[in-house]
């Protein structure tokens, strides 16, 4: 495909430290070629900031392959920007046209504090796997891999739930700031198997706990999440969460301590 | 220590209560336009109908108590979610492009206490302060024949309509019913319910407003 | 300094079992009163900090990123190999063994090769039992496949994501014992030195990249699960964050660093687009099954629309070179053929820096024999992969692509125990440079990654504990630990304040990736490699003089990180310069254009089959050799050939 360059106006948001009130800047963008990615683009400003002796503008990455999870901007009112099943580093300039102006936000969200410009804190993600977001099994006491056959549509609909990045895109992008699809995402995927059984009505009742306990709001059934997840993680994870929590309220015998949410 | 975990405390749970509560509040609907529509068969069938409820008090009162437990859970956990909501988006958005979401959905929080004061006019108009105790359809067609009445339970049941499209449709999610086999029924099931509720209720002060219903 | 690989003897496969046996142990009860450090939370690290927490160790875990989950043994494709034989073909620990001593081209330790091999099976197992959704068949068992030129179908798989899942596996183990309290995570945190007390490694120095904050760690002993330094060459298929930083600086306490010249390249990756670019994007090799690859035979034509280009001017170099293996010759030979045919100026795609760097792989042939659907089935996500990064689609026109590193074998020289050459420093997964030898086959990584985080460090980091029984007390005012924290400081002070601040880091990461990948890349030669040593330490000295950092020490401040990993790349590039220069013979993916046969790799087992351990003696151009040498009980070394 054919090369153009573009001139781009960018509303960045500019934030030191979560006390910082925050506000937005205004950049230009010279010369960008449309085969650059969107973060490469903002390397490009940022080496001119750095030129001219202002601040780069943080923001997260890591992989620039769109399977780590760590990048991710509000890009003109669209968690990673406008184009489908596609995380920000993996969106190219060639989805924009000379002149746009594009507004980039930091995913907003009380359960996500702002570190610095569009760089968040998203710890909370990790306490609620850590609430109970696994299978317990010690090193090196499992049993033979075949020994427990299961569905092939089992463990497809498993993969399917299990390829959330943890980019927190669903929260950004929910009108409740509601981290349901993360934390729907591997309660489904964990309970779709046989060796996720064992754990898994204290897994639903512990990790919602968690997930209310830092903040975010509660699902009603936008689906915002899932049109903004990058690998196209589905809303009916939701709904099995749903349903794995009241079973685990109704038939567990032993309560379960509401949590707090962790400094 | 916090003590131990309830359904109702969880965001979850919360929208399940909405969901039940919801799915009462749907049938009543229902069976309510069902009853109504007893006034195309003229005063005697619909003030009939109206005596006969009244004259068993126990069933009406056992009916009344659950639809106002229903409301009262439905409208508290909207209330709770909907200030733990608010709150998790911390700062606002400068630009916010909705992608999946429609209308019905977005304006939940506004067509929900619209409804509210609906109800509690038409309770007032109907049950509570009628202007003629025990004549039920020349009520009906006397309130109707004020354009400003009529208009208002026009708005009241659009409003209801929004509340129902979304309401019917989402409750099988929070209740846990979402599989990509039948989700299009549920989608025609929600536009079914909400069209004939909706068409059925707003047709009475259509009705009387064009003249086809009079005393 | 001494190099004892400490290796088990007698029959290879009882090995690891008698070393368990004849090794020391932590009681249960004991093992609280331990402090492990792991820095690094990749499958290695994120393997090993969890089985050791669960064992009972008090851990602290490290990583930069901003969770466990997100190392980047999370971007394999591919798979993970396990002698299972699940599919009759023949498979065995041995088969897998010979293989991967092979592959590696004789330049691995066979003790430790097996070992891997015998522990595929257990990850396996592992992996399924915490959850990874690997491929099924229809009966519900396990799916493989055969992969990189294998004659077994040993590789299991979880669609692309295969290292996505098993370290969503290793970090959902961590996170139970986060939970348990076991394991302390530190995100966001760099650490910039090893604290080395009474010749044992004892702490780290780390900095909070959210607070700019420096502070000592102190422990009984420190585990480097760092990853792989595939970023000296700037572009590269790492993650961005990537670095050696962890790794040289223990390297400059004294931990020998081994055969830093041994880097993969992957023949099929997406070209570079412009001189902006960041990083460069792997596609799985399995498109060389079906894809043809050629170049314009004339240099006129290197700017017309391939589909211009008449067949008869079409250089089918592969199939024409090697008619017997086409564009299926291994990944070091068509590596090394993509880089001679755009050499000679036959290279397509657009210019960047004066060049035209891209081969085209085209799959219009086997639409035609096959049709788009059975070639959309096959290859639709990395067409759809292709495409959004291009804009081009591949069922329009011919993919380009371009060699890019990948993985570096090269790395922290271990003993058998893991253990580096500082006592208490351990090293596994790409940090170390232990099982793939001189080259690395398909779907191996997340296999050594899981072995020696689950199954060998725990073992290994207990037999040193219980050697050593209890280590002196060391206070945070102890004066190695100020020192090694006022060193950290003083560097960055340095790096803030350079006398002519001119450039941001990453122009000077540019740079000096470029002289090493034109002089110390797939293919080098004696003349380049000493130009690459006069340049280095040339632009390392201007780095120093005109790097330009805004903003504070004291906050997030990724210009200061990048430029801290930069620093260190200076300094590993210049070694593995030098190990290239001193390495006269071409192995793997090492090819030495002076040791060559026809065009062909020339290995030299008699001079050169050895492990090219490097010391740190305080000046960069003059480090010590140190040669581990390697016999071969088991595995004959024979020639490659693919003619």
């Amino acid at each position: 495909m054919s090369e153009e360059l573009l001139n781009l106006t960018l509303h960045v948001w500019r934030q030191n430290g979560a006390n910082d009130a925050g506000r937005f800047e205004t950049h230009q963008a010279s010369d960008i070629s449309t085969h650059m990615s969107f973060l490469e683009m903002l390397d490009v400003v940022n080496e001119e900031l750095i030129e001219k002796g202002e601040q780069p503008i943080a923001f997260d990455y890591d992989c620039r392959e769109g399977i780590c999870g760590t990048c991710g901007m509000v890009i003109n009112g669209m968690a990673h920007g406008p184009q489908k099943l596609t995380t920000t580093c993996q969106l190219h300039m060639r989805q924009f046209n000379d002149g746009d102006e594009i507004w980039l936000e930091p995913w907003r969200a009380s359960g996500f504090p702002v570190i610095k410009d569009l760089v968040v804190d998203r710890s909370a993600l990790d306490r609620i796997i850590q609430a109970g977001g696994y299978i317990s099994i010690r090193t090196g006491s499992a049993s033979e891999a075949n020994e427990l056959p299961v569905a092939k549509e089992d463990a497809d609909k498993a993969m399917d739930a299990a390829e959330c990045i943890g980019c927190g895109a669903c929260v950004a992008a929910c009108p409740n700031a509601s981290a349901s699809l993360f934390t729907a995402a591997k309660i489904a995927h964990l309970s779709l198997l046989p060796q996720g059984q064992a754990e898994r009505r204290d897994r639903a009742r512990k990790m919602v706990a968690q997930m209310d306990a830092e903040g975010f709001g509660g699902c009603t059934n936008h689906g915002e999440c899932e049109a903004a997840c990058p690998k196209g993680v589905s809303l009916r994870w939701i709904a099995r969460m749903n349903r794995e929590l009241v079973r685990a309220m109704v038939k567990a015998d032993t309560p379960i301590q509401r949590r707090d949410r962790a400094s | 220590m916090q003590g131990a975990l309830t359904l109702h405390q969880t965001t979850v749970g919360k929208k399940v209560i909405m969901a039940v509560s919801g799915f009462i509040l749907v049938g009543f609907v229902i069976g309510h336009l069902l009853g109504n529509l007893q006034l195309y068969l003229g005063p005697e069938a619909i003030n009939g109908y109206a005596a006969k409820l009244h004259s068993m008090p126990p069933v009406v009162w056992t009916a009344r108590l659950v639809l106002l437990f229903a409301v009262g859970v439905h409208i508290a956990s909207a209330f709770s979610l909907w200030a733990r909501n608010t709150q998790a988006r911390g700062s606002r958005y400068k630009q916010r492009k909705d992608l999946a979401t429609d209308y019905a959905a977005r304006t939940m929080y506004w067509s929900g206490p619209i409804l509210l004061a609906f109800i509690v006019y038409h309770l007032l108009h109907f049950t509570i302060l009628p202007a003629h105790p025990g004549d039920v359809y020349r009520n009906v067609v006397e309130g109707f024949q004020v354009p400003l009445i009529a208009a208002f339970y026009i708005v009241g049941n659009i409003a209801l309509g929004f509340h129902l499209f979304h309401g019917v449709y989402s409750a099988f999610q929070s209740l846990g019913a979402n599989h990509p086999r039948y989700n299009n029924y549920r989608r025609d099931l929600a536009i079914a319910i909400c069209a004939v509720v909706t068409i059925g209720d707003l047709s009475f002060p259509i009705a009387v407003l064009a003249g086809f219903v009079t005393l | 300094m001494e190099l004892r690989s400490n290796e088990p003897t007698g029959p290879i496969e009882h090995r690891w079992e008698k070393h368990k046996e004849a090794s020391k142990l932590v009681a249960p009860a004991n093992r609280r009163k331990y402090n492990i450090i792991v820095v690094g939370s990749g499958l290695a690290g994120g393997a090993a900090a969890a089985s050791l927490g669960e064992m009972g160790y008090n851990v602290q875990c490290f990583c930069y990123q901003d969770s466990a989950r997100r190392a980047h043994s999370i971007a394999a494709q591919g798979g993970i190999n396990a002698a299972k034989n699940y599919q009759n073909d023949g498979d065995s620990v041995y088969r897998l063994f010979y293989d991967t001593v092979k592959g590696g081209d004789f330049r691995s330790r066979e003790s430790n090769v097996y070992r891997l091999a015998e522990l595929s099976v257990n990850i396996i197992d592992q992996a399924v039992a915490q959850g990874v959704p690997f491929a099924r068949e229809y009966g519900g068992l396990l799916a493989n496949r055969s992969f990189g030129g294998a004659q077994v179908s040993r590789t299991f798989y979880a669609r692309g994501q295969t290292g996505q899942q098993l370290l969503l596996g290793a970090y959902q183990a961590l996170s139970r014992q986060i939970e348990a309290g076991t394991v302390q995570m530190h995100t966001r945190t760099e650490m910039l030195d090893l604290i080395v007390h009474e010749g044992r490694a004892r702490g780290i120095v780390t900095r909070c990249m959210k607070t700019g904050k420096i502070g000592a760690h102190i422990a009984d002993m420190v585990v480097l699960c760092t990853g792989g330094y595939g970023n000296v060459f700037y572009l590269s298929t790492n993650a961005k964050g990537c670095n050696v930083t962890a790794a040289w600086r223990a390297h400059r306490h004294g931990a020998a660093f081994a055969n830093p010249c041994y880097t993969q390249i992957h023949p099929t990756c997406i070209p570079q687009a412009g001189s902006y670019q960041s990083k460069l994007t792997l596609m799985s090799e399995s498109l060389r099954n079906d894809g043809r690859v050629w170049v314009p035979r004339k240099t006129e034509d290197v700017t017309k629309r391939p589909e211009d280009i008449p067949e008869a001017d079409r250089y089918y170099y592969l199939e024409e070179r090697y008619p017997a293996f086409g564009n299926l010759v291994p990944r070091d030979v068509a590596s090394r053929n993509a880089l001679y045919v755009c050499n000679e100026g036959l290279g397509v795609g657009p210019e960047v820096d004066g060049e035209r760097r891209a081969v085209y792989l085209d799959f219009a042939d086997a639409i035609n024999r096959l049709g788009e659907q059975t070639i959309r089935e096959r290859y639709g996500n990395l067409f759809e992969m292709y495409e959004r990064i291009t804009g081009d689609s591949p069922y329009d026109t011919p993919m380009r692509i371009y060699p890019a590193t990948h993985y570096t074998m090269g790395g922290l020289w271990v003993d058998y125990n893991l253990q580096t050459t500082i006592p208490g420093l351990f090293a596994g997964g790409e940090a170390n440079f232990s099982d793939h030898g001189a080259n690395r086959l398909g779907a191996s990584a997340l296999m050594q990654g899981l072995a020696d985080g689950y199954f060998v460090l725990p073992f290994t980091v207990g037999n040193y504990l219980g050697e050593v029984r209890t280590l002196p007390p060391l206070a945070e005012d102890h004066p190695d630990v100020k020192q090694a924290v006022a060193g950290v400081s003083e560097r960055i002070r340095k790096l803030m304040n350079a006398p002519d601040p001119k450039y941001p880091p990453e122009h000077f990461h540019r740079l000096l990736g470029k002289i090493i990948w034109t002089k110390c890349g797939m293919s080098r030669n004696k003349a380049g490699l000493e130009e690459a040593l006069l340049e280095i330490p040339r632009l390392r000295d201007q780095f120093w003089r005109e790097v330009k950092i805004t903003g504070e020490g004291e906050e997030l401040n990724q210009t200061l990180e990048r430029a801290g990993r930069i620093a260190d790349f200076f300094e590993l590039g210049e070694l593995m310069c030098l190990d290239a220069l001193e390495r006269e013979e071409s192995c793997g993916g090492h090819f030495r254009e002076e040791h060559e046969e026809n065009g062909e790799a020339l290995r030299d087992d008699e001079n050169f089959s050895y492990v090219a351990a490097w010391e740190w003696t305080g000046n960069p151009a003059e480090p010590r050799l140190h040669k581990e040498p390697l016999s071969f009980e088991y595995v004959k070394p024979s020639k490659r050939s693919y003619k």
